[in-house]
């Protein structure tokens, strides 16, 4: 049992300015067992994994496979030593067929021309090892996304990976597309290919796994033999840290009986049957995984994305927003995830920011009040202490939490009265993420409300008067303040 | 952030190289800076700096608009038609013309914006389909016989200026003054740096995109009348390519192709580079030909720096 480990990740270190995503990470995987990998969102999951393909390399560790030592990996080196990841994104060609992406790249040809019976031939027969029923001459974009799938993994057969990480493998599929991955899964243990699982899913790591590898904090936890394990102690390992941050106090805000958002069977998006209440003044968060379909039902609320069915009550009345103009002129604000791409006009001056949703309302005809437009940019500077030496400033020259300043700024201005966060002090530096707690509760107390996602526990338990979690577009739980507990939110996260 | 000073230069290197070029030309022939020249250049520049403006709307949404050489075609086309052969008087030939110019743009941001096509083959497909109209309907030869009066707005002079010119600073200044002083100009920058963060900032990136097809179509359409005036006779090749000198004009004032980046004063000095670029050739006998070449290699390093710069600014 000694000498058949295929891949050792030896005390592994990954560091990125001012944060530690791995903080010396030990595993390793024997011939024909499957290891799965689980922990929170941000435990560094997929960090380890793209140490293995090369994707990132470790600031200090090893990495040893079939006995040979590297400091880190390489794509190149990671084929070559048969090691493959299956992404959730596939990395196919739609247009072409699956035998020619099951050799993509490296093409059997005569010459230059592609053999292209050979290829089909070669593909006929990797498919039947799997087991798998697949007309090699189908266009991929023609096939389920489970087949994508499955040739996908044939792909990785086909080049003699010997270790075979999967991603999140079962999010895209139905479930039984579920079930025939897993025969996949079973049968390559069988023919002695070790395979790394990683899945929020904990029902599927019992079914599947051998042997249970649990992360937190970029740290290494324990490794749970499955069969002897309990899913309670998983949960306990998961999210077992001691609460430590602290977050700023605030007076109870909330106006017991005025509801200022309601939420009636909302289905759509990928969710179903959401019911939610949010009162005056409250702070509800909303716990799940990544992919849980909390950002899904915000762009619902938002009118970035049209409901199918269910109702919408915004102070009472039912609303349908078909665009986010409609709902920033109802009060409804949000902040997005991702503050670079879809939060702030990196390339546009933090005046500009700032005013952009209202500058039809502060405008003759369609002239800018210039005047008005500086009053709006100075008050919120100096309201949400954004620190900048001129408001013309570009927003991308702006650090992490001023730039949040700035969105936040944007919808004061547009006089929202619910403000949605979606992960709200993703990517900024502890002080600033205090600011901006600080600002939530002053908020607070100008008669705001506030719809926060989170997916760091601490920071959902730290800041919400309700918590609701999501687990595959569906509520699992609900839960007041003094019903918090990181064990129950991460099971209701799980679906357990 | 940097260097203030070097900012400083970046911003005006434009307007250094347009007088680097001019001392240049000068100097090979004294009859360049001759007054009369002068004016011819500013003359000619007229019809390229009007329909620019429109062009600068276009690229700040990282958009491109192929349609404006036989936009300015068929609007010579139809002014003339609409004198010569229908009765109409001046002023409605000349706003029905006008009115033509926007409806192509609204009908450009109608398949870019409502159905979904790339910018760059929507207009394509107008280039070519208003290109052929305009030869159905001029038969494919010149029009011409006008009122007298209407050759006032491309050859009459104000006092010593003339009047294209007094017409193409008026257009720069409203381009400008929609930039830097509507609401909707903000927009345009808001759009070419992100459509999706513009899009959740309330923005109606639909409508924006429409106007902006509009403008430019308005501003060729103008640029047509102006062009019609000018040469008192409509020919149905006389906006042949004229997108290409246009879209040199605006990349080479700085404005990003990517969007979101440019300045409409910047513009003025791109126009007026390629204003003598092409009068300098000519009085220093520069073949047609070799002058295609050159245009061609201006507008590959106007593109070519901005890419760069961007380049520089990811890595």
């Amino acid at each position: 049992m000694k000498d058949n480990y295929v891949l050792q990740l030896q005390n592994i270190t990954k560091e990125y300015p001012g944060v530690r995503a791995l903080n010396d990470v030990s595993l390793e995987v024997k011939e024909g067992e499957i290891l799965a990998l689980i922990g929170e969102n941000g435990a560094g999951k997929s960090t380890l994994i793209k140490t293995c393909s090369g994707a990132v390399i470790p600031t200090s560790g090893k990495i040893i496979v079939n006995g040979k030592e590297f400091a880190h990996m390489t794509p190149q080196l990671a084929k070559e030593n048969g090691i493959a990841i299956i992404y959730q994104e596939f990395n196919n060609v739609k247009g072409l067929s699956a035998a020619e992406n099951l050799f993509l790249g490296n093409p059997i040809r005569k010459g230059i021309i592609i053999d292209q019976k050979a290829m089909e031939k070669e593909a006929e027969k990797a498919f039947a090892q799997l087991n798998i029923k697949i007309d090699p001459k189908t266009l991929v974009g023609d096939l389920t996304v489970g087949y994508q799938q499955m040739v996908e993994i044939a792909k990785a057969i086909q080049q003699d990976a010997r270790i075979l990480i999967m991603d999140e493998p079962s999010a895209p599929l139905t479930s039984a597309e579920v079930e025939s991955m897993f025969k996949v899964c079973e049968l390559l243990r069988s023919k002695g290919v070790a395979i790394i699982y990683i899945s929020h899913r904990l029902e599927e790591i019992y079914r599947l796994s051998d042997r249970i590898v649990v992360l937190r904090d970029g740290s290494y936890v324990k490794t749970l033999i499955t069969k002897d394990s309990h899913v309670d102690e998983l949960i306990r390992l998961m999210v077992g840290r001691d609460l430590k941050e602290t977050y700023p106090s605030r007076e109870e805000c909330i106006v017991e009986d005025e509801i200022i958002l309601e939420l009636q069977n909302l289905s759509g998006n990928g969710d179903k049957d959401i019911n939610l209440k949010i009162r005056k003044g409250e702070v509800l968060g909303l716990g799940g995984l990544v992919g849980a379909g909390r950002t899904e039902l915000v762009e619902m609320i938002f009118g970035s994305v049209r409901k199918t069915s269910g109702k919408i009550l915004f102070k009472g009345k039912e609303i349908d927003p078909k665009s986010p103009r409609e709902a920033i002129d109802l009060g409804i604000a949000l902040v997005p995830e991702d503050r670079k791409r879809h939060g702030a006009l990196l390339g546009v001056s933090i005046k500009n920011n700032i005013n952009m949703p209202i500058y039809k309302r502060i405008s003759r005809g369609s002239v800018i009040d210039s005047r008005q437009e500086m009053d709006v940019a100075q008050k919120y500077q100096k309201d949400l202490l954004i620190k900048t030496p001129t408001l013309n400033q570009l927003v991308k020259n702006l650090s992490g939490g001023n730039q949040q300043k700035v969105i936040i700024g944007k919808w004061l201005a547009a006089n929202s009265e619910l403000i949605i966060f979606d992960e709200p002090t993703r990517g900024i530096d502890v002080g600033a993420k205090f600011e901006i707690y600080t600002l939530i509760n002053k908020l607070l107390q100008q008669g705001k409300t506030i719809l926060l996602i989170s997916s760091e526990m601490e920071e959902l338990m730290g800041m919400s008067d309700r918590i609701m979690v999501l687990y595959e577009g569906r509520v699992t739980g609900e839960l007041e303040r003094n019903e918090f507990d990181q064990n129950t939110i991460m099971r209701m996260s799980s679906g357990v | 952030m940097k260097s203030t000073a070097l900012n400083i230069i970046k911003e005006k290197a434009i307007w250094m190289v347009f007088v680097a070029l001019f001392l240049v030309f000068a100097f090979a022939n004294p009859l360049f800076v001759s007054s009369s020249n002068l004016f011819t250049i500013a003359r000619q520049v007229a019809v390229l700096g009007i329909a620019s403006i429109g062009m600068t709307f276009v690229i700040l949404i990282a958009g491109i608009d192929l349609s404006v050489g036989s936009i300015i075609t068929l609007v010579n086309v139809v002014g003339a038609y609409l004198m010569v052969n229908s009765g109409f008087g001046m002023v409605s030939a000349v706003l029905v013309s006008l009115l033509v110019g926007m409806l192509i743009g609204v009908l450009n941001g109608f398949l870019i914006s409502t159905i979904g096509i790339s910018a760059i083959i929507a207009t394509f497909a107008t280039q070519t389909v208003f290109k052929g109209l305009a030869y159905i309907l001029s038969g494919g030869t010149p029009i011409y016989g006008f009122d007298e009066r209407f050759k006032i707005i491309g050859q009459g002079y104000l006092g010593p200026v003339p009047v294209p010119v007094i017409i193409m600073i008026a257009c720069f200044a409203l381009g400008s003054f929609i930039l830097n002083k509507s609401y909707f100009g903000r927009y345009f920058y808001a759009v070419g740096g992100s459509e999706e963060a513009s899009r959740l900032s309330g923005i109606l990136v639909g409508r924006t995109k429409y106007l902006v097809y509009a403008l430019s179509g308005l501003f060729a359409g103008l640029a047509g009348i102006v062009m019609l005036s000018r040469t008192n006779s409509a020919q149905p090749t006389a906006g042949l390519g004229y997108e290409f000198d246009v879209i040199t004009c605006v990349v080479l004032g700085g404005v990003s192709i990517t969007g979101g980046y440019g300045k409409m004063s910047n513009v003025v000095a791109g126009v007026l580079i390629i204003g003598i670029l092409t009068n300098g050739m000519v009085l220093m006998n520069v073949s047609t030909y070799m002058q295609l070449i050159v245009k061609g290699i201006v507008l590959a390093l106007a593109v070519g720096f901005d890419s760069l710069q961007k380049k520089r600014a990811t890595t």
